[in-house]
């Protein structure tokens, strides 16, 4: 057991960019494990925010189970525009 | 298809293999040993350089080196946090190189003697790790290739300002001139050895590469570095110590005398002339430490924080 939690880090490089997954730090409680991250994955270049998560709070799912979990997705050819035929010629679609 | 027969195909469809995934206890355990040798090094590679912060020649010198070693120990972080996603514990990993039963890099066992040492090292020892990480960022395993991309993007500047400082030195006075021949002479054969043993006698070589967490031989890279260098050096006037250093024409490489093993396994072994001081000040820093996290811990607690 370590003596202080872990916090996954997610940074925002610009506005409007999605929050990435930067790496983790190791901090008593979440003001220090912002300032950690900012120190250890802020140092240089464009930063415009950051998250700290407690990683034992972040549910994900399981490799054994990708299949079967994302399976749903898989089988819906019609949730594409390419599934769907129009007359030749007409544009705009 | 048993697990680790598709382990391995995923490994030779050139997959990423990331925390969650079934894996090897073997991948894993070389992962974590060699993870945590990087690691450390990184910090440990903070105490030579960081002896001459102090005595930087200018505040401009002064900020770049400070930088330089605040990113050594930003690295150090990124990889820990790269072994624990293996199920390490931090605790431990870090009980392990206070007690001197963790490797890290034997390079950083030679003493920084003058303001020179700064300079070759950048040059050398970081140009070393460039080509060495650059390899690693295509490392089988998710979080630490992901750690090398980010680490090779801030080494670059380690390198260049180390070059730049000895180019200074190079175009400068003859004292200038000769500290920076002096550090170079001592630096060169060192920084060959942080490739580490020849490929004919690297034990877990062959397996590292098998799975894709190396992706090319201690020899292979060693040349590689050779090649990038011996011009750099030739540019600004200093002379490699090796008397057998020649360009060959058929293979393009640049060929080199024997690096003399003896001394790179006594430094490993922990009779280089400093093995002794870093550790020390390495246990010096965490028991100085000590109040800071128990103060942090009791305020957690104490306010429910956590
Ligand atoms: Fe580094
Ligand atoms: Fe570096």
């Amino acid at each position: 057991m370590s003596s202080e939690n872990l916090w996954e880090v997610f940074v925002q490089s610009e506005d409007g960019a999605p929050h990435e997954h930067a790496g983790s730090v190791r901090a008593a409680d979440r003001e220090l494990a912002l300032q950690n991250a900012r120190d250890v994955y802020t140092r240089r270049g464009k930063v415009f925010s950051v998250w700290v998560v407690r990683a034992d709070e972040i549910v994900a799912t399981s490799p054994d189970e990708r299949d079967c979990f994302f399976d749903p997705s898989n089988d819906k050819i019609y949730r594409h525009p390419q599934f769907y035929k129009v007359p030749r010629g007409v544009k705009g679609l | 298809m048993d697990q680790n027969a598709e382990f391995e195909a995923r490994i030779a469809r050139g997959e990423t293999i990331e925390p969650k995934d079934w894996m090897p206890e073997d991948y894993k355990k070389q992962l974590i040993r060699m993870m945590s040798q990087h690691a450390h090094s990184e910090i440990v590679g903070m105490l030579p350089e960081g002896e001459w912060i102090t005595r930087a020649p200018s505040l401009r010198r002064k900020k770049i080196l400070l930088a330089k070693v605040q990113d050594e120990a930003g690295h150090g972080l990124y990889i820990y946090s790269g072994v624990e996603t293996l199920g390490a514990d931090r605790d431990s990993v870090t009980h392990d190189l206070l007690t001197g039963k963790a490797k890290y890099s034997s390079i950083f066992n030679y003493p920084t003697l003058t303001w020179a040492d700064i300079g070759v090292i950048g040059w050398f020892v970081d140009g070393a790790a460039i080509v060495n990480q650059t390899m690693l960022a295509k490392c089988s395993y998710g979080p630490y290739a992901r750690a090398m991309v980010r680490i090779c993007k801030e080494e670059n500047f380690h390198k260049k300002q180390g070059y730049e400082l000895v180019a200074g030195l190079a175009n400068g006075t003859k004292e200038q001139k000769e500290m920076a021949q002096d550090a170079v002479n001592r630096w060169w054969w060192p920084s060959l050895m942080m490739f580490g043993p020849s490929d004919k006698d690297s034990p877990n070589s062959p397996q590292l590469m098998k799975w894709k967490v190396k992706k090319e031989s201690n020899d292979t890279l060693r040349q590689r570095f050779v090649n990038l260098t011996i011009p750099q050096a030739n540019a600004i006037n200093l002379t490699i110590p090796d008397p057998d250093l020649k360009f060959n024409q058929e293979t393009g490489n640049w060929d080199f005398g024997e690096i003399d093993w003896t001394e790179f396994y006594e430094v490993l072994k922990g009779n280089g002339p400093c093995n002794k001081e870093r550790l020390e000040a390495r246990n010096k820093a965490f028991k100085n430490g000590e109040w800071v996290r128990e103060a942090a811990r009791v305020y957690a607690e104490k306010h429910n924080v956590q």
